[in-house]
């Protein structure tokens, strides 16, 4: 299933008297009928985990696959429903900034206590 | 009599090259507005219709939203850690695996992803200036959010009538708290919803509405990402 990346056309000139002017920022994204592809497949995504976690598999299997998929699931919404793939590279700075924070700070907690050696 | 120097620039034409290069003033020799470029949508530099061009050429709510969304991670970064420290800490209670009614929660996660499409619906509907789609998908997406809401009720219910109350146990503590303060936002995203299509309804909506929508639309999708990780670390890979 192929995404349609047409960008909706801007109902307004984008130039004006020879000068083009500035790229509204939401003048981007996918069309309608894309962001209904985008939701079926994040709809098998989350079919496809619900089934790993009733299949029974080894769990060198099962939580890498998991992971995977979730990691997928999280990036397709930030991308294409939050708009970060088409949007100006300081928002995804700033978001990635927060969480990358924020996975460093709760990985360097959850060694402190040991929690990998656990699992 | 001491000298008083006298401006080099006429009063006319106010100097703006020292708050150019301090980056607090767009450089209007290399960024000049096109007339009429914005009259319908709101400024694209993010002022809105009413509003002024930011030196970053960017909205200031939109840098705004997404910085808060960035320390959001953090808040729901330490829940998760939190509660994956204590999951094995269930005395006195049913295990994880025996509370967890996994169909129920793979459907209510179906149905917060589907209030994502809906929301970007509404958002796309908004930027084509089509406020009775808007208004529609909207709601929609609040109906949604409230029908998620009401599954975690329920679940919440029954796993009180199982056994695990907020203070039971470690376990219960964290979990509690953490799909907790996931559902209070998701229920202050349905009351930004509502309120956001009221205000449309009487054309209440100051500046860009499309950017107003689009902001609540952030919002709703990171509370919609959240749950992502939630159900998989939480519910699908066992303690």
């Amino acid at each position: 299933m192929s995404i349609d990346h047409t960008i909706d056309p801007p109902d307004h000139a984008e130039v004006t008297q020879g000068v083009p002017a500035p790229v509204s920022e939401h003048e981007h994204g996918l069309t309608d009928m894309g962001y209904v592809k985008v939701a079926v497949i994040l709809a098998v995504m989350t079919g496809l985990e619900v089934t790993l976690s009733y299949a029974g598999l080894p769990g060198n299997v099962f939580m890498p696959a998991l992971l995977i998929l979730m990691a997928a699931k999280f990036w397709t919404v930030v991308s294409y429903f939050m708009h970060l793939k088409f949007d100006n590279p300081i928002f995804t700075k700033l978001f990635y900034s927060g969480l990358f924070l924020a996975l460093f700070v709760f990985t360097v907690v959850l060694l402190t206590f040991r929690f990998f050696d656990r699992s | 009599m001491a000298d008083i120097a006298t401006p080099t620039t006429p009063a006319s034409e106010p100097d703006t090259t020292a708050a150019v290069a301090l980056g607090t003033e767009p450089d209007i020799h290399g960024m000049e507005p096109t007339p009429g470029a914005h009259d319908d949508h709101g400024d694209a530099h993010g002022g809105g219709e009413h509003g002024h061009a930011t030196s970053t050429g960017l909205s200031n709510n939109k840098l705004a939203m997404w910085m808060f969304l960035g320390s959001e991670c953090l808040l729901f970064g330490g829940l998760i850690s939190t509660y994956m420290l204590y999951r094995g800490r269930h005395e006195g209670s049913p295990s994880p695996s025996q509370l967890y009614n996994i169909p129920l929660t793979s459907v209510s996660s179906f149905v917060l992803l589907m209030s994502s499409l809906t929301m970007v619906l509404a958002v796309s509907a908004a930027q084509r200036h089509d406020d009775r789609n808007t208004t529609t998908w909207l709601t929609v997406t609040a109906l949604l959010g409230a029908t998620f809401v009401g599954a975690q009720v329920f679940e919440f219910t029954e796993f009180y009538h199982e056994g695990l109350g907020f203070t039971t146990n470690l376990f219960g503590s964290s979990f509690f708290t953490l799909t907790g303060f996931h559902g209070v936002h998701v229920t202050v995203g349905i009351i930004m919803l509502m309120a956001l299509v009221g205000m449309i309804n009487r054309g209440k909506i100051p500046g860009n509405k499309a950017e107003v929508v689009e902001m609540i639309g952030l919002y709703w999708h990171f509370v919609d990402i959240v749950w992502i990780i939630i159900f998989t670390l939480v519910y699908l890979i066992p303690s």
